[in-house]
């Protein structure tokens, strides 16, 4: 009994309001250190070290320039590359419109068309991708099924190069385009009506108003789902892993792709710290970029 | 006048809802796919021209399943880490957003910022040393591996952080004065005061570690301990690909969050977002 109360005493002395804040943060920060700050700092020395048979040593550069004369990882970039120009506008464009038709006065049942939209963002990466390899399978796939019955051959989807790209594109954009839609249609019900009003008393048209008053005002959104998109994308893993496995003829080789084959199918540690540093200085730069161009039109 | 105006009104309502309702199909089209896939045998998913209707295979899949992957072994392996991380993981770090929205200290933003600049950091970067990580620990294929790395997510802290900072001061204040310690009143004024909050970032958090695939695979070798994203992709790779259980396995991990999902849209979806949307 006195022992307990006296370590009660101990306990209320050591928690107090100074010391509180550092220990509701220490299991956070603990963690972060383990789980977070000693592997960035790790891969990054991997990335200058080289393994022969077991013996690990200090290789400078040699990683860094081995990627740069990989044809490869040059690959890689592009297709991920080709992947985020087309498909990031693609998908932003169409959130935009359906986030413009879903706030139409006329509409009712918004609720039930929002969270049809929405439904996508939902399912598992790895679920949505194994559907799509169904659907768009070359030979038995509906997708196939229902372009014949409008005259259209069958595509090889998966297995020809340039339409294993368009598949990709296809079912990123329809995992993600409600999320950002719902995003943006937050974005336009905050513009103020009385803007609208204004405009169309000075004679504008509805298109003229689209283009003069909401995308300007969905600026900073469109900078938030740009760079979430853009970062993303260049991360794509789970879809080209099973939709195509990179393939064919390595068409679909995403960066992140090329650095888990590396890392965990060939087990070059060094190499694949490397790619992942190159992917670290990349989404650095393109942030950086995004941000600096919307900065400057203001 | 009038009346051109009503029919100009009836015409772009039916354009307006033929459009929806063409996004709305693309957008459903393939989960009904999905079930139909999951009740039927695997030669029914690839005829022509396709079969729409639910079949009736739907145990005989679950069964093949079973035998397959151990599909309730799967389920549970992804339940127990997916609820012990979302546990864990909205404590810690709801913990952590307090501390920064409410304390004075030493290093705050300095700790604040490092937290700030690993939510753009790629998670690729420490996927390999993690993994050297754990298989010195002797933690590869166990729950611990995949649950530790994430639990202080730093996004899920700086969205506590973002709502702690509207709770009251006068509120903490009035609990010091009745003599409530610091742990007190973080788990019975702060916490239930949150709880619109937390839940959000609880499905945010849900979400992600239902759906992690990436570190899961790499750090589950064996199939006895995979999660279902994991045994799904390993269902792909077989030579002999049996459409019907892999449809039914897609479902099985759609339908416990989408369920969910119709049940607290609300939440559901500013949780996904991350709480960017508030409605």
């Amino acid at each position: 009994m006195n022992s307990t109360a006296k370590a009660e005493k101990k306990k209320r002395k050591f928690v107090t309001p100074k010391t509180a804040p550092y220990i509701f943060i220490a299991p956070a920060v603990i963690l972060f250190l383990l789980f977070t700050v000693y592997p960035v700092i790790s891969s990054l020395i991997l990335s200058f070290q080289t393994t022969t048979g077991g013996v690990t040593e200090f290789a400078g550069l040699d990683n860094y320039r081995r990627l740069f004369n990989d044809p490869l990882f040059y690959q890689a970039l592009g297709n991920t590359f080709i992947i985020l120009i087309i498909q990031v506008p693609i998908m932003l464009t169409l959130a935009v419109l359906l986030a413009v038709l879903m706030n139409s006065a006329l509409l009712r049942m918004r609720g039930f068309f929002r969270v049809a939209f929405f439904m996508p963002a939902i399912t598992a990466l790895v679920a949505y991708a194994i559907v799509f390899m169904i659907l768009l399978d070359e030979n038995y796939g509906i997708v196939n099924y229902a372009l014949s019955l409008v005259g259209i051959d069958p595509i090889a989807w998966l297995n020809d190069p340039f339409w294993a790209k368009v598949s990709l594109i296809i079912a990123v954009t329809w995992r993600w385009t409600g999320y950002n839609m719902v995003i943006f249609l937050a974005g336009l019900q905050g513009i103020s009506k009385d803007l609208y009003e204004a405009a169309s008393i000075d004679g504008a048209g509805k298109i003229r108003q689209f283009f003069s008053i909401t995308l300007p005002q969905l600026k900073p959104i469109f900078l938030f789902t740009f760079v979430l998109s853009t970062i993303g994308t260049l991360q794509l893993f789970d879809e080209p892993f099973i939709l195509t496995g990179g393939g064919p003829n390595n068409s679909t080789l995403t960066i992140s792709l090329y650095l888990y084959l590396n890392g965990f199918r060939y087990f070059d540690f060094n190499y694949a710290s490397a790619i992942a540093y190159v992917l670290v200085i990349i989404i650095a730069v393109l942030s950086w970029l995004q941000m600096k161009v919307a900065g400057d039109k203001e | 006048m009038t009346t051109k105006k009503k029919t100009t009104n009836i015409l772009k309502k039916i354009g307006l809802y033929t459009l929806l309702l063409i996004g709305v199909f693309i957008s459903v089209f393939p989960f009904y796919w999905m079930f139909i896939g999951a009740t039927n045998p695997s030669g029914q998913i690839f005829s022509i021209p396709p079969n729409l209707t639910p079949g009736d295979h739907f145990f005989e899949n679950l069964r093949n399943l079973n035998e397959t992957v151990g599909i309730w072994r799967v389920m549970m392996n992804s339940l127990i880490i997916t609820l012990v991380f979302t546990l864990f993981s909205v404590i810690i770090c709801s913990a952590a957003g307090y501390a920064f929205a409410k304390y004075q200290f030493k290093g705050r933003e300095a700790i604040f910022f490092a937290l700030l600049l690993a939510i753009m950091i790629p998670y690729h970067v420490t996927l390999i040393p993690l993994f050297q990580l754990m298989a010195d620990l002797g933690w590869l294929n166990t729950y611990q591996a995949v649950i530790l790395p994430n639990l202080a997510y730093p996004f899920a802290i700086f969205l506590m952080r973002q709502n702690m900072r509207s709770l009251p001061d006068s509120l903490l204040e009035a609990a010091r004065v009745d003599g409530a310690g610091e742990f007190r009143i973080f788990f019975t004024v702060v916490l239930p005061t949150m709880r619109p909050a937390l839940a959000a970032v609880a499905i945010f958090l849900f979400m992600f570690q239902w759906n992690n695939f990436l570190w899961p695979l790499v750090v589950l070798g064996s199939s006895d301990m995979y999660t279902l994203p994991v045994a799904l992709s390993s269902l792909v790779g077989l030579s002999r690909v049996d459409y019907g259980q892999i449809m039914l396995g897609t479902t099985l991990s759609t339908l416990p969050i989408m369920i969910f999902f119709l049940l607290l849209q609300r939440q559901f979806i500013s949780g996904i977002l991350g709480g960017s949307v508030k409605e």
